[in-house]
């Protein structure tokens, strides 16, 4: 019973990570109508943004922030720079894969170009090292932490999108575009705020799973994929569905290495496949 | 007589296609003006190019003296200039109420808000809360031009607002436009309907194939027998 406990307190901590970087690309996905290929190059990003932050200056919590408004900075002004042109052009489709593509290449040799191939690490902070010990349970604090900046980020997200006026705009954006632009909404701002808080939240989860994971240049590649998978689960779009979806992933993939370790990775693709033959829209459909 | 729009040798294309040639216009501050023509002749194109949504290749646009043709839609919308667009656009999955405030997006101050709003549509006061996918095609109409009137528009331009409505939409369409221009608002409106047209209207201009081809005062068009032949479904 112990063991279905503590990997399912860890099958948590997994899927909220996956949460804030899937929640991130459901939300570009939903306003911009971009598929974000790089939004994983953001979390890595986050990552060593932490790394350098705390090799600076020894301190956990300026790295977590560094890495969230960094992340935040670059995925805005790339946005800014490239993305925008594309907006209503023939075939903004495949443009789009190849630009977002191409960011991937380039943030990912960006990072070993500066920070080298070799693995990182970034200790967790004192007051979050140990478990919490509940009879013969061990459930580690860190992974407490990360369920709770999840919720929180969720609750927040929920609050911001159905409560505020910034949230309302982005809304309509997500369904008419032009309608909100003609209502005298600067809606290119919009989008590069959008886009701004998207990849800020892919740096926020990869800053918080560095001290689980180790900082490689690889990272991006691996979560962009997960991710994927969430979203698709999920369906493409929609913020809530990128809860649901992660969720399920994080706790497939605990019980899976625990009960089937040699298929454990396959379960996933399995899962997705599964939900793409009877819901091809995913589990709910693009709405907020 | 004091000109508020005016829009001198506009020149529009979709991709390859010409669509306007050489449009002018001149819109007086407060009157109505409607803009007529068969389905294809231009009315929308022109529209979109007078609120930036579609750039012109060749000519000028002037509201207020500004020169607005290298504007973005928001900003022409924050200047004062709006268009109610023929499809009415509702965000189906936002309240009425969140579809009325989105429109108070351009800040700009005026007798308009949600409670005139209300009071002017009180259907729209009933079922606030209701989502705007909700409402029938009729309610609906009302929603995107109160929608527009929220971000008090100098100028307002009503892409075909009788189109799809029931006779009696119609009739209360056209006491609304009545209001509106008690109120002092100028407006530019495309019309096929005729007798429509004709009810609200202080001016005409007909487009065809893309072209000014005729502009009057109301009451000599409505003599105009053979002008409506040529150029309207009559």
């Amino acid at each position: 019973m112990e063991i279905y406990i503590s990997q399912f307190i860890g099958g948590l901590s997994v899927a909220m990570l996956l949460f804030l970087v899937a929640s991130g690309l459901s939300l570009i996905f939903g306003v911009a109508n971009i598929f974000n290929f790089a939004h994983g190059s953001f979390y890595l990003l986050g990552s060593y943004i932490a790394y350098q932050t705390i090799s600076l200056f020894p301190n956990f919590w300026i790295g977590l922030i560094t890495a969230t408004i960094g992340a935040g900075l670059i995925g805005a002004i790339l946005e800014f720079i490239f993305l925008k042109r594309l907006y209503g052009r023939v075939n903004e489709g495949p443009f789009q894969i190849l630009l977002t593509y191409s960011f991937i290449l380039i943030l990912d040799d960006a990072v070993k170009f500066i920070w080298g191939p070799e693995y990182k690490t970034i200790v967790k902070p004192d007051i979050l090292e140990g478990s919490f010990v509940i009879g013969s349970i061990f459930i580690p604090k860190y992974n407490v932490f990360i369920i709770i900046v999840g919720i929180a980020i969720a609750l927040l997200a929920w609050y911001v999108l159905n409560k505020t006026k910034a949230g309302m705009i982005v809304r309509a954006s997500s369904l008419d575009r032009t309608m909100v632009g003609l209502l005298g909404v600067n809606v290119s701002m919009v989008m590069t705020a959008v886009f701004g808080i998207a990849t800020a939240l892919g740096g926020l989860a990869g800053a918080m799973a560095a001290p689980l994971r180790t900082v490689t240049p690889g990272a991006g590649i691996e979560v962009i994929i997960d991710s994927l998978i969430v979203v698709v689960l999920g369906g493409l779009g929609n913020f809530w569905g990128a809860l649901l979806g992660a969720l399920i992933i994080g706790e497939v993939n605990a019980f899976g290495i625990l009960w089937i370790p040699q298929w454990a990775s396959l379960l996933s693709f399995a899962i997705m496949i599964i939900v793409l033959i009877f819901k091809p829209q995913g589990l709910f459909s693009k709405s907020r | 007589m004091d000109t508020v729009l005016v829009a001198e040798g506009l020149n529009t294309f979709y991709g390859k296609s010409h669509i306007l040639f050489d449009v002018s216009l001149k819109v007086n501050r407060q009157e109505t003006l409607c803009l007529m023509g068969r389905n294809g002749a231009g009315k929308s194109t022109t529209f979109k190019t007078l609120v930036a949504v579609l750039k012109p290749r060749s000519g000028k646009i002037l509201f207020n003296g500004i020169d607005i043709t290298k504007k973005k839609p928001y900003e022409v919308a924050r200047l004062g200039l709006s268009l109610v667009p023929e499809d009415r656009r509702i965000f189906p999955t936002l309240t009425v109420k969140e579809n009325l405030l989105m429109g108070a997006s351009t800040h700009r101050k005026g007798i308009w808000n949600l409670d005139m709003v209300f009071e002017f549509f009180p259907v729209l006061k009933d079922y606030q809360s209701r989502l705007g996918g909700n409402l029938s095609g009729g309610e609906q109409q009302m929603l995107t031009i109160a929608r527009t009137l929220m971000g008090n528009p100098e100028v307002i331009l009503l892409d075909e607002p009788s189109e799809g409505l029931s006779p009696v939409m119609v009739s209360t369409l056209k006491d609304l436009i009545i209001r509106l221009k008690s109120v002092g608002s100028t407006i530019i409106l495309s019309e096929q309907n005729v007798k429509f047209a004709q009810s609200v209207s202080d001016r005409v201009v007909i487009i065809d194939k893309g072209s000014i081809c005729y502009e009057s005062d109301i009451e000599t068009f409505k003599k105009n027998e053979e002008i409506k032949k040529a150029y309207l479904a009559v």
